[in-house]
């Protein structure tokens, strides 16, 4: 029992640094993410603090006079509540349709044909729906011609350049979104846990209402978050589809007209902080509810 | 699994399956129209045009300057493929291979740029672009493209990456690999599926990229898109039937992209990322 065996010189002596790095995970692999990080904190961090400090410097008047102009203003600050009225019931409307459609589809053979069909609008885009849009809804569009020829309406439904438009497109574009993401909830499920309620004796409702649903609720909170983000920013079918100038004026136009048509930057990157803020708060409120909800795994425990 | 029969149960699949033909009905009545009516000489108050022609796609072409605008568009999207690969790449493989302090932070910093949608930071980023006197050409616009696209292709690929045994990287070495061989033998030949699956998609994302184009594009760094948007907001300067060729050409330079992209990945990829094979 010798005390020299103890006395051990201290390990930043023994060890160089390149292999206490090494050892917490740090070494030329873990180098090889930097690139990336740099280029997102050059290009997405940094923009986004400029934005916020260029809000504060407006073209004249004191440090607040952007936010101040954006909330004295009903042609700015009206854009909210436009776009939150187009965005939220969009929204809602595609999860709650989506939900079900999602756990009809999931024991589907042919559930690639389907979500095949349905990932062309998201790969088109909202500008080719858009014009599709217009075609096909417009007062000569075959939309009508059908509703008109089952004598459903005696004159065209006025479908484009209205808030219906806006609202339609977003369903077309949003509901494959919301769906593709709750049917990947969905299938990680583990249908073990349904089949265990159902042989306890719960009807297909009891087993949506106290199996699915709970196990489902952080997926339905991500898929709200993500699809309403998606619906909030929209701009080329408000522009496009939409009255521009009234009904569907949304907050993304009024941060354009002000970066590209009146060239204040520091107006729209307020319009814009502004729009990344309820967004925000908007995805805070419903992280927040959801965490009122059931917490914990969707596998089953044990085979 | 269990299949209910009771009459309720039958009326509430027979109301999903009518919805789903109803929306896939319109969806697919929505392009028809654009197909029909880029063909059609006159079509007005009928329920078919009057004849078929396909001298709009000839007048499209010269009209939008098409040759133009496809070579922009390729030449943008072939430089965010490969530049998004090489960024995105490397980076997945650290992410898959180690653990080290701040790893959250670094994948909160790669989840970020594509949770916010585009218009919302496109805005801030097209300042800065424009300050930095970037914006309005060609490197701009690549640049804007690849924020959220270098993300995406570090997501696709970290799960991909994570399933490769490390040991067999590990065997190499034992056999004397340096890490260039390890990376020419071993490693490209494993990751090459998954790369060529992330930058398609990433290609049909680029393609059908329009607010961060159309916020940092000039006149000479239009894509597809970007045209086609300006097309349908001046809608009455050009034929109908011209502007909805144009959407066809561009219908088509996506589609077949997609098409290709399916022979390697789940559709549902194209918005999440490989949870199915995760969660099963």
């Amino acid at each position: 029992m010798a005390t020299e065996a103890i006395a051990r010189p201290p390990a930043f002596e023994r060890i160089p640094l390149g292999q206490r790095l090494a050892a917490n995970g740090l070494d030329a692999v873990t180098a090889l993410c930097l690139p990336a990080a740099l280029f997102i904190i050059a290009l997405f961090i940094y923009p986004f603090f400029y934005g916020l400090f260029l809000s504060f410097e407006p073209k004249k008047g004191d440090w607040l006079a952007n936010y101040q102009r954006f909330f004295s203003d009903s042609f700015f600050y009206g854009t909210i509540a436009t776009t939150l009225w187009l965005a939220l019931p969009v929204t809602i409307i595609n999860l709650v349709v989506a939900v079900p459609v999602a756990l009809q589809v999931r024991h589907m053979r042919w559930q690639r044909v389907l979500t095949t069909i349905l990932v062309l609008p998201i790969t088109l885009g909202t500008v080719l729906v858009a014009e599709g849009m217009l075609n096909y809804l417009g007062p000569q569009g075959w939309f009508n011609r059908v509703l008109m020829t089952l004598h459903l309406v005696s004159e065209p439904v006025k479908l484009v350049h209205n808030y219906w438009g806006v609202m339609l497109s977003l369903v077309i574009t949003g509901f494959p979104f919301t769906f593709l993401l709750i049917l990947s909830y969905v299938t990680g499920i583990d249908a073990v846990l349904e089949q265990a309620a159902a042989t306890l004796g719960a009807n297909a409702r009891r087993r949506f209402w106290h199996v699915l649903l709970p196990l489902l609720m952080p997926g339905l909170a991500i898929t709200f978050c993500l699809s309403f983000v998606q619906a909030f920013s929209v701009f080329p079918s408000a522009v496009l589809l939409g009255a521009p100038a009234g009904p569907t004026r949304v907050i993304s136009i009024a941060a354009y007209q002000a970066a590209f048509e009146e060239y204040d930057y520091s107006m729209a990157s307020a319009v814009a902080m502004v729009m990344a803020f309820v967004q925000l708060a908007i995805v805070v409120a419903v992280l927040g509810v959801r965490g009122l909800f059931y917490r914990g795994p969707a596998a089953g425990a044990k085979g | 699994m269990m299949k209910d029969n009771t009459i309720g149960a039958r009326l509430w699949r027979t109301a999903i399956w009518l919805f789903v033909g109803f929306f896939v009905l319109n969806l697919f009545g929505m392009i028809a129209a654009v197909v029909t009516s880029s063909f059609a000489t006159r079509w007005l108050g009928t329920w078919l045009p009057a004849g078929w022609t396909t001298r709009w796609y000839f007048a499209a072409w010269s009209e939008f300057q098409l040759d133009d605008i496809l070579i922009v568009t390729f030449q943008v999207v072939f430089a965010v493929v490969a530049l998004a690969g090489l960024l995105g790449v490397p980076a997945a493989y650290a992410l898959a291979r180690r653990e080290f302090p701040g790893k959250r932070l670094v994948m909160l910093l790669i989840v970020l740029p594509l949770l916010v949608p585009p218009i919302t930071f496109g805005i801030p980023l097209a300042t800065v672009l424009y300050r930095a006197n970037l914006a309005g050409g060609m490197s701009g616009v690549i640049l804007a493209n690849l924020v959220p696209t270098v993300p995406f292709v570090i997501l696709v690929m970290v799960p991909f990456i994570e399933q490769i045994d490390p040991r067999v990287e590990a065997a190499a070495r034992v056999f004397g690999a340096g890490t260039f061989r390890l990376f020419i033998h071993i490693l490209l030949p494993l990751l090459i599926p998954g790369v060529l699956a992330a930058l398609l998609l990433v290609l049909v994302r680029t393609i059908a990229m329009f607010e961060l184009t159309f916020l940092t594009s000039g006149p000479t760094s239009q894509t597809l898109v970007v045209a086609l948007y300006y097309a349908v907001f001046a809608a009455g300067v050009r034929a109908v039937q011209s502007v909805d060729a144009m959407a066809v050409i561009y219908m088509v330079s996506t589609l077949i992209w997609l098409l290709v992209a399916l022979r390697f990945v789940n559709p549902a990829q194209i918005v999440t990322r490989a949870k199915q094979q995760t969660a099963n």
